[in-house]
């Protein structure tokens, strides 16, 4: 329950600076948004009963985001969203049962309260569907010029229960490699939101939390072998990764790929590639050959992953590298991005 | 996709792959020693990669990847000059993504921003024109580049600008032709290349005549070739249906976009805006006689060479790179001594590991596999 108001209509450095204009903030913005019993008593920490903790799992899940993006409100979410769900997928993937958020906000003088009411908005409602718990945060101002409007960085808490082990040092010879639906939206979004292309495309963020879906995988496949949500760098980056920490080779079919005509556009017209763009809701996993169909049928069952596919698997082959079955039948590496995707200029 | 797909259709490409196979297998001197064939421009190389047509190909072929990209050629000296721009008060430097990351003698554009200058990445010369009216005390250059590909849209937002009377508006022209170019590359002593692949959105801008030449001077077959993976295999089998009848013409391939004589409207705006060089530095190649355009008088005050006194100095190649040898078809990437110690795509040596365009970042990158079993 927020006690005092915020009255301003921009950020000014005064709402860093650890007087009233900083506690009605905090009170009205913060406390009054996310509102849970850790958070309201006002303490310099969230405080959690360890006992109870444990009745859940064996194993701690800590990990910590920081959520940059350009512009901060896109279609479909907005850097709020974000920071919930990409922290909360980065615990998701480990098959832990996300807990309690922090949220660090670093703010540039100038901000409008009410674009940041929006986003803390969000970030409850996301909190809320994710079952997720804001509890404990801080609050800077920077001046003018010195930041980008808004940054967040959130670090959770997640309980790994008994028994599960995914590691992307895991994937091994004959594991399907499975994608939990279309890739690209987000970074296709993004690209498109920032307005310099003029593409006219209707393109979402897939934003959503991912936990739900891992534990219905798991249900049917306690033995899933690697997860990992392919949020910068894209799906092939994690494949690279895959194939690097655990020195397999991975086969990727082009043509299996779920791949939006909306985005293809977009990578067809840039010369860029999907597999590289940023996805913020999916998750790419290594699943024993015998499992993989009903873990695709459960994921298909589960709405975060109901256009999921099986877009290749791991093979014989150069331990450490990732290649492309082009569709019909060339091959090619695939490599991890060198700097920025930039586009091709002809 | 619509218009895209149609040229990606898989059991058409095993069609046009066997007809391929047979075609090279009736050329007794393919066995001897594989066809060479360039493709001159660096999108079919992306494509050849992209898609992992080298492997498909007969034996008796080999694709040499020639000087087609505008951002691998591009000298160092260059790469300096703009920078010396950028670092200009009140300049805001605008370009292509491509040209960001180019490494200059000291450093490239991405690094002269994280320094601190304004360097903008645009999508059009028209963008860098829209930045140069909301800012009316900055002098805003774009850097233009590429071949004739690029060159109308440059062409036309020189002509908007002065038609807006803009007076902050500059162009650092390195636009670059490419038919002196394959002459040069024709004209290198034991030259091997027996036809060509001919740069598909060159020719959408200057047509098919301006090949003759190399049919009737140098008896050497180019057929004008689309982007797509279909596009350059049937284009491929019409460079190797005309080397068996022993034929050297021009042909066009990819007339869904070329027209014979090109696009009159653009050719008519590049010759309005620029005229040839007398030179033009090409990394990898050397200086090439008339490879080059500048801006005509008339549109002179628009010229950055003239309102940032730029002094063009040459800055050689490392002596490492032989980058020139693998342009003219002589070395294959892996065969030189700097791919993949010195020279990577994340420190580029030479100009052919800059752009992905560029046939060793391609084969880095894509082709790890044939230089593997090369090596």
């Amino acid at each position: 329950m927020s006690k005092h108001t915020l009255k301003a209509a921009t950020i000014t450095m005064a709402h860093g600076a650890g007087g009233k204009a900083m506690r009605d903030l905090i009170d009205d913005v913060f406390v009054g948004t996310f509102d849970n019993e850790h958070l309201n008593g006002l303490e310099d920490q969230a405080r959690f009963d360890l006992a109870a903790l444990q009745q859940q799992g064996t194993k701690l899940a800590f990990t910590t985001d920081s959520y940059v993006v350009d512009p901060i409100e896109f279609p479909g979410g907005n850097i709020g969203t974000l920071a919930v769900n990409g922290t909360v997928n980065d615990l998701a993937v480990s098959g832990a049962m996300p807990k309690y958020l922090s949220c660090g906000m670093i703010l540039e003088e100038g901000m409008p309260v009410e674009q940041l009411r929006r986003i803390v908005t969000s970030m409850k409602q996301a909190a809320d569907e994710a079952g997720v718990m804001i509890v404990t945060g801080d609050t800077k101002v920077v001046p003018k010029g010195k930041g980008d409007k808004c940054f967040i960085n959130t670090t959770g808490i997640g309980v790994i229960p008994d028994g599960v082990n995914i590691s992307a040092k895991r994937c091994q010879t004959g594991d399907k490699i499975i994608v939990n639906g279309f890739i690209g939206d987000h970074g296709a979004a993004i690209l498109n939101a920032r307005g310099d292309l003029a593409l006219d495309v209707e393109l979402k963020t897939d934003c959503q939390p991912l936990h739900g879906l891992v534990q219905a995988m798991l249900a049917v496949c306690p033995d899933i072998h690697a997860v990992r949500d392919a949020s910068r760098g894209g799906v092939a980056t994690v494949l690279c990764e895959f194939a690097e920490s655990s020195q397999v080779s991975i086969r990727l079919d082009d043509e299996a790929v779920p791949i939006r005509e909306e985005v293809r556009g977009v990578c067809e017209i840039l010369g860029l590639e999907a597999l590289y763009f940023a996805n913020e809701g999916k998750l790419v996993a290594a699943v024993p050959a015998e499992s993989a169909d009903s873990v695709l049928s459960a994921m298909r069952a589960h709405p975060a992953g109901k256009d999921a596919a099986i877009i290749g698997e791991v093979a014989e082959g150069k331990a450490g590298r990732v290649v492309v079955k082009t569709f019909f039948g060339g091959e090619r590496i695939m490599d991890m991005l060198v700097g920025e995707q930039l586009p091709r200029i002809c | 996709m619509k218009y895209v797909d149609e040229f990606r259709d898989p059991a058409l490409a095993r069609k046009v792959l066997k007809k391929l196979h047979e075609v090279v297998a009736d050329i007794p001197r393919a066995k001897e020693r594989p066809l060479q064939i360039m493709e001159v421009c660096g999108g079919h190389t992306h494509s050849i990669f992209r898609y992992g047509l080298e492997g498909l190909l007969p034996k008796g072929i080999e694709m040499v990847h020639g000087p087609g990209c505008p951002v691998c050629v591009l000298p160092m000296g260059r790469v300096d000059d703009c920078i010396t721009i950028a670092e200009q008060p009140d300049v805001i430097f605008t370009t292509f993504g491509d040209a960001m990351r180019v490494p200059g003698s000291k450093k490239s554009l991405q690094q002269a921003s994280a320094e601190g200058c304004d360097v903008r990445m645009v999508y059009s010369p028209m963008d860098a024109l829209a930045i140069a009216r909301e800012n009316p005390h900055k002098r805003v250059v774009f850097f233009g580049l590429g071949f004739e590909t690029t060159m109308p849209s440059t062409a036309l937002t020189v002509m908007q600008a002065k038609r807006e009377g803009l007076n902050n508006f500059y162009l650092f022209c390195n636009h670059i032709t490419i038919i002196p170019t394959m002459k040069a590359i024709l004209d290198e002593p034991g030259m091997s290349i027996d036809g060509f692949l001919g740069p598909g959105h060159v020719s959408m801008v200057i047509g098919k005549q301006p090949y003759n030449f190399i049919a009737s001077h140098y008896n050497r077959p180019l057929v004008v070739a689309g982007f797509e993976p279909l596009d350059i295999l049937q284009s491929l089998l019409m460079v190797v249906e005309q080397l068996r009848d022993g034929r050297a013409e021009v042909e066009n391939q990819y007339a869904r976009i070329v027209p014979e004589q090109g696009n009159l409207h653009a050719m008519a705006a590049v010759n309005e805006v620029f005229e040839v060089r007398e030179h033009f530095e090409w990394r990898g190649l050397g200086s090439i006689a008339e490879s080059g355009v500048k801006i005509r008088q008339g549109f002179e005050q628009f010229d950055a060479e003239r309102a940032f006194s730029v002094a063009t100095l040459q800055v050689e190649d490392p002596k490492s790179c032989q980058c020139g040898e693998v342009l003219k078809g002589a070395l294959k990437p892996w065969d030189c001594t700097a791919f993949g110690e010195d020279c990577t795509p994340e420190t580029p040596v030479g100009a052919l590991m800059v752009s992905t365009e560029g046939a060793c970042s391609a084969y880095y990158s894509y082709g790890k596999i044939d230089v593997h079993q090369a090596g």
